[in-house]
């Protein structure tokens, strides 16, 4: 009798190219991705005198390093920055490799960019030099992130030795509710189990909830798996999937399609497969989520308060929770919707693709931002920007009072110089909330594309609700 | 990669959870070659005020704890980005070794391929130790990675568990890279056989 596999021991097999006695596998690469800081990898490769195996399995584009206010590599002034930027220029060039650069319509956050194009299938095993790789399982891929000396390892042999992972399931059944979207969901999916909840694990995320998702929802999801500590997030391919894929640049086609179609569908987790570890949420006790500290664990409903670090249960935790109110200018049992911001950042590889737009307008059409916020929407691929002007988007959040803005990972993590100010409060639609990470003493609250909208608006963290029900 | 056996040295207690590799090395150093020296960058933001003067409250600033080489964290130490700079700034400060009861994933990934330890034991376990690092500074832990051991202050030994591929990598230094290379007809062999059964590989990307 065949043993019940799961999604991930289906991909992982049919990678395997060599088991060792001491548990560690050689598994394939189907598609490796780079970005403007893979130069360390390339540099690695130059000191041993090797070349880049198969740069037809590898495509690359700047956004780490690249300004969002304007294009050109020349406008960069720091030279330490545009050396990261050129270099990626360079290395593809000489390798070979495919390269969307700054001038490329198709250029963009490389998580956007793979899906986008049609690069990131079913089935595939994908690897890039960044842990948000995890993003590309919501198209029922194995993906994860890797250090630069596995990119280098990847770049030489198109292989990658890992220690197989244990497997969770998280079901997330029934109906999300109104202003509830993905962002909530895999907050409060992280704030259950922890930063640390799924370490050791890959994540398939399941049940009707998530079977409701549209694509880029569940890319939102898997993008946040390696947030609960998981290197890697999945949803098994069904009609969405292949719905959103047909007819993409690099997706099979004609009857290359159907086999395709056919080979995807064997891939969703059989019936009787057994998870290492099983995790359950109604999605009806899921409300829009925002976090109050500096780590994506502290995750609470926008309904909610900063909690009181004398409540926590054990020493660690109640100095945690006093560091990052400290850190973050609060104080202990505060109404999350009193907190006030001054900035505002929609993008990222987590919510910048054209629903997140699309949604941000919603809550923005007809409003202005709040006096003294600076807003920003930084589309999270040139095709997403183009698709979101032929819309008027750009229009809504121009006239709302956002600047509108290039493709790039931007104020995510500041690498480009784009950075939130010592003590500034930013609503950010990112995926870290960590001590410095948009900057030096940034203070960061994540939450969904309508939310970080809402409080452009109200120039406070507030529940998007109000808004829809009154717009 | 230096092979790693035994170590006896000061260890540093950061009794915090998810320590994030963001916390490890701020994003902007991340553009500084390989050629530079990143001990400078180790924990930068936690180290040092804006104005580049020691923040005295930090322990690693404080004399018992500058020489440590072995650091003794909380949970999910080195959670978050895979940026392989923090392991290298640890590395080149000369940190060899780091005790948490467990750790971000793609992190230990990276800190094996540098020739760093990194070993997860219980949360009790750390919960003393971190206890009387804090309470006498400078005390030292010696490793013992052939015999899988700790000693501990007070001559408390513990065993722990290390992945027999990492042990050995450690071990002997071993270049991964070079090795893989001599499995490259494998590798060609799996990827001719499957190339095929289209459209599983990707196709050019030209």
């Amino acid at each position: 009798m065949r043993i019940a596999q799961t999604l991930f021991e289906k991909i992982w097999r049919r990678h395997t190219i060599l088991e060792r006695e001491d548990g560690q596998t050689l598994l394939y690469v189907d598609l490796h991705l780079l970005h403007d800081g893979s130069a360390p990898a390339f540099a690695m490769l130059r000191e041993r005198g090797l070349k880049p195996r198969r740069p037809d399995l590898s495509v690359g584009t700047p956004d780490h390093y690249v300004p969002t206010d304007s294009r050109g590599l020349a406008r960069i002034s720091d030279p330490e920055r545009r050396a990261m930027a050129e270099a990626l220029t360079k290395d593809s060039a000489a390798a070979g490799i495919a390269l969307f650069d700054l001038e490329d319509p198709r250029q963009g956050i490389v998580h956007v960019i793979g899906p986008e194009q049609g690069l990131s299938q079913p089935g595939a095993l994908i690897v890039c030099g960044d842990s948000h790789t995890s993003t590309h399982g919501a198209l029922g891929a194995l993906a994860f992130g890797v250090g630069t000396t596995e990119v280098a390892h990847v770049l030489a042999t198109q292989a990658l030795w890992q220690r197989k992972p244990k497997t969770m399931r998280i079901l997330v059944d029934g109906a999300l509710g109104a202003g509830v979207t993905a962002k909530d969901a895999i907050l409060a999916i992280i704030a259950r189990i922890g930063a640390g909840g799924a370490t050791g694990h890959v994540i398939e995320y399941a049940g009707s909830a998530i079977r409701g998702l549209s694509v880029e929802g569940r890319l939102t999801i898997c993008n946040m798996s390696i947030e609960a500590g998981a290197r890697a997030g999945m949803v098994a391919p069904d009609d969405f999937t292949f719905a959103y894929l047909a007819g993409r640049p690099y997706s099979p086609k004609d009857g290359a399609w159907e086999e395709a179609v056919t080979e995807w569908r064997s891939l969703a987790s059989d019936p009787e497969a057994v998870f290492d570890t099983e995790v359950a949420l109604e999605a009806k006790d899921i409300a829009p989520m925002v976090t109050w500290g500096n780590s994506p664990q502290d995750a609470a409903p926008i309904t909610g308060r900063t909690p009181d670090p004398a409540a926590a249960a054990t020493t660690e935790r109640r100095e945690a929770i006093a560091r990052s109110l400290a850190y973050m200018g609060l104080v202990p049992g505060m109404p999350l919707e009193e907190i006030t911001i001054d900035r505002v950042f929609i993008g990222s590889c987590t919510n910048s693709r054209i629903e997140d737009l699309r949604l941000a307008a919603s809550i923005l059409r007809g409003r202005k931002v709040a006096p003294g916020v600076e807003a920003w929407a930084v589309p999270g691929s040139g095709l997403v920007k183009a698709a979101a002007e032929s819309e008027g988007l750009d229009q809504v959040f121009k006239s709302a009072g956002f600047q509108w803005r290039h493709a790039g990972c931007s104020m995510c993590l500041g690498t480009n110089g784009e950075i939130v100010a010592p003590n500034e409060r930013c609503a950010s639609t990112t995926n870290r909330n960590f001590v410095g990470r948009q900057g030096p003493g940034s203070r960061t609250h994540l939450m969904s594309p309508s939310m970080a909208a809402g409080a452009a608006i109200d120039g406070r963290l507030t529940d998007v609700r109000r808004l829809m029900s009154r717009g | 990669v230096d092979p790693f056996r035994n170590l006896e040295a000061a260890a540093l207690p950061l009794p915090l959870p998810n320590i994030d590799t963001d916390q490890i090395i701020p994003a902007r150093f991340l553009r500084k070659p390989r050629s530079k020296e990143y001990a400078g960058y180790l924990f930068h933001d936690l180290r040092f005020q804006t104005d580049g003067s020691e923040r005295p409250e930090f322990l690693l600033n404080a004399l018992p704890y500058r020489q440590s080489r072995i650091i003794v964290a909380g949970d999910n130490f080195g959670c978050g980005s895979s940026r392989e700079n923090a392991v290298w700034a640890l590395y080149d400060y000369g940190f060899r070794v780091a005790i948490a009861p467990r750790f971000g994933d793609i992190f230990a990934t990276n800190c094996q391929k540098t020739g760093f330890l990194t070993i997860s034991v219980a949360p009790d376990l750390i919960a003393w130790m971190l206890k009387t690092l804090l309470a006498s500074p400078g005390t030292r832990i010696a490793i013992d990675l052939p015999a899988q051991t700790l000693t501990l202050a007070q001559g408390i030994v513990a065993e722990f568990e290390i992945d027999p591929f990492a042990k050995r990598c450690l071990m002997e230094g071993v270049d991964e890279l070079g090795f893989t290379l001599t499995q490259l007809d494998l590798i060609i062999a799996f990827e001719t056989d499957r190339a095929l059964r289209p459209p599983r590989t990707m196709r050019s990307a030209t």
